[in-house]
């Protein structure tokens, strides 16, 4: 996995609040296999009933930072969604919240998914619409947002997700290091729950 | 201070610890579908091994058409099925394929077969596995990145969620079921009012509820933003489980009960957060825009932007009431519908298929209307109480078992345009096809809404 530590570009607003991953992706396009290229199917029923869509606006064109409202990816578990994201070049998203699931599976892909607050957020989207094309940065090792006005935020990132995106770590080697504890326990369970096989 | 039922399963489940208050969290069962593709081809070419087979129980549900399915007629939807067999067989899993009565959606599967089983952790490839806390489990849906590392290794790294502790007393109304409770649960605390958190349900209304009810409930906490939402196993639990084909049996069934009669929060347990509803001031509900927390009571109206102080929420309810052909002050209650479906992981049991079909009994079909059993198991045991006969008299059609309508990627989807009165979770923007508009209910209001051609308050169709 490519490694993610600084990033300055142009970052598009999402107005929207609970944009769901059935929007992110639609379903039927969840048959092809990631080779596929998923860029091509991102909020596309949403592109086709709007022509100014703001992801396709030129001022936004090469837009690597995302900026959305509560709640962004709620929804299905579809990894679809983070890969049609980053499909289409974006590398990092922020927002007041995100699904639970969503957030998981975006660190997955080394795409940082920032959450800062929501009134802060607010003033982004704003700024953003503002000045169509205007850059923001994000240092990861500092935990900072800069936005277009400059202002600096600093955000909350769990050390272990913050260390596997710095690095790039593929997280099943760094778990097959505890394989002598996952056996001990299933030695245990196999003493204490027999029936789970 | 005592554990929460959430505490107690987490805490049974740790293997290492990591950086960040990070747990490594070893997982008991997975269950495997036929989008799981994606993380078997990640396994592959990463060059790894399933770790464990037979914690891992797949049947296809997804992609699977609910008709013309013997063979299967369309060529992706076939790959797609065929994929998954020759995945399970690849990896020595275990799978109820199409033709087998076994077979349906994984989340109807599971407590069928008794994979489900209190205080173990059970994952899936579907955000819905949320279901499997009616059953003191603790189960929550992951990306494609995790079924690949959970096959692996057996194992996730997770953070431990808050806890959030959902009160439902009272009784409820007739008329009113579980789809209700919930559906009013995320019409009051919002989408993501349960972000982070896990959700226990608890209270004199849940513990009154079936086995089939809590799942209802439970299958849903992930529309309020919850990954797991659980119920304290008891003995409409472990009644359920006896004698299931995965049940532990014989001196284990002892041996397993004293287990989980240590499983429920102790009462002193602290909660991160709570809230109590009312069950018995609870009416039919029935969703109006594009997201499940845009539901309102069946006597209630579409509410109106221009309250909404938030403008990114204001622009998002704009949005829901254009999608959905739909203004301020409108009342749900006698809106047309074009169609309705009954079934999903959320209200395909038979305890959903007796609701329905006792408002169907001796009616008919206004709309084309759908009903899906969760399983063929289902399938037969509906049959061999007569619920088919009733539907199929009212001109609704009866299919096989699958998530049919409510994903949109199996071939059953409703046109742009067409309001569907459907039993499933998401009334998102295009989830059943391409401009198909979602109406949220109960199984007795969709079979209400289908017999009657519009948005129905099902308690008067229950006076004969």
């Amino acid at each position: 996995m490519q490694p993610f530590t600084t990033l300055t570009a142009i970052a598009v607003p999402l107005d929207l609040v609970n944009v769901d991953t059935d929007r992110i992706i639609p379903a039927r396009f969840l048959r092809q296999p990631r080779s596929a290229g998923y860029g091509n199917f991102l909020f596309r029923d949403l592109r086709e009933a709007d022509a100014s869509f703001v992801l396709d606006r030129p001022a936004y064109r090469g837009a690597e930072i995302l900026v959305g409202a509560q709640n962004f990816g709620c929804g299905s578990s579809r990894e679809g969604a983070v890969w049609a994201l980053a499909g289409s070049g974006l590398r990092a998203w922020i927002a007041p919240s995100f699904g639970d699931i969503f957030l998981e599976n975006s660190f997955k892909n080394g795409v940082p998914a920032i959450v800062l607050p929501e009134a802060r957020v607010a003033e982004l989207r704003a700024a953003l619409v503002g000045r169509p094309g205007a850059t923001m940065s994000i240092d990861l090792g500092a935990q900072t947002v800069t936005g277009p006005d400059g202002k600096v935020d600093r955000f909350e990132l769990d050390p272990f997700r913050k260390e596997c995106l710095l690095a790039g770590l593929d997280e099943i080697d760094l778990t097959l290091r505890h394989e002598a504890a996952i056996a001990a326990y299933e030695e245990r369970r196999r003493r204490d729950r027999p029936w789970l096989g | 201070m005592g554990l929460t039922l959430y505490e107690k399963v987490w805490n049974e489940h740790a293997v290492a610890q990591g950086p960040g208050g990070r747990t490594l969290l070893y997982i008991d069962r997975q269950l495997i579908h036929d989008g799981s593709f994606h993380a078997f081809a990640a396994l592959r070419d990463a060059g790894r091994r399933v770790r464990r087979p037979e914690a891992a129980f797949a049947t296809p549900d997804h992609y699977v058409p609910t008709r013309d399915r013997d063979p299967i007629v369309h060529p992706e939807l076939r790959d797609k099925v065929e994929t998954l067999a020759a995945n399970a067989a690849a990896n020595r899993i275990a799978i109820y394929p199409v033709g087998d009565d076994r077979q349906g959606i994984v989340h109807v599967v599971g407590p069928e077969q008794g994979i489900t089983q209190p205080g173990i952790t059970l994952v899936c490839g579907d955000s819905h596995t949320s279901t499997h806390g009616a059953f003191g489990a603790l189960a929550f849906g992951i990306g494609a990145s995790e079924v690949a590392h959970v096959l692996a290794t057996q194992s996730l790294w997770q953070a431990p969620s808050k806890t959030f502790r959902v009160f439902v007393e009272g009784a409820l109304a007739p008329g009113v079921h579980a789809k209700d409770v919930i559906l009013a649960l995320i019409a009051r605390i919002g989408a993501f009012g349960g972000t982070g958190h896990a959700f226990e349900y608890a209270g004199s209304a849940i513990r009154a509820l079936s086995m089939e009810a809590r799942m209802t409930i439970c299958n849903m906490s992930i529309e309020a933003g919850a990954r797991a939402g659980m119920v304290a196993p008891d003995e409409t639990t472990f009644a359920y489980l006896h004698g299931r084909p995965q049940s532990p049996k014989d001196d284990e069934w002892d041996r397993a009960l004293v287990q989980w009669r240590a499983l429920p929060s102790d009462a002193d347990a602290r909660f991160d957060r709570e809230v109590a509803l009312d069950a018995s001031a609870l009416e039919p509900m029935a969703t109006w825009g594009t997201s499940p927390e845009h539901g309102v009571g069946i006597s209630g109206a579409v509410p109106d932007p221009a309250a909404q102080p938030d403008a990114a929420r204001r622009g998002s309810m704009e949005k829901a009431l254009g999608y959905m052909d739909l203004a301020p002050g409108d009342r749900l209650e006698g809106l047309p519908i074009q169609r309705a479906f009954i079934g999903s992981c959320t209200n395909s049991r038979l305890e959903d298929l007796r609701a329905a079909a006792a408002v169907v009994r001796g009616r008919k079909a206004k709309v084309p209307a759908l009903v899906v059993p969760g399983s063929g198991l289902v399938k037969r045991a509906a049959e061999a109480e007569g619920l088919d006969r009733v539907f199929l008299e009212a001109g609704f059609e009866w299919r096989d078992a699958g998530c049919s309508m409510c994903v949109g990627m199996n071939g059953d989807l409703a046109a742009a345009g067409e309001r569907v009165a459907s039993t499933s979770n998401r009334n998102f923007e295009g989830r059943q096809g391409k401009g198909a508009r979602t109406h949220l209910m109960s199984p007795a209001m969709a079979a209400a809404a289908a017999v009657t051609g519009h948005i129905t308050d099902v308690r008067k169709l229950l006076v004969r």
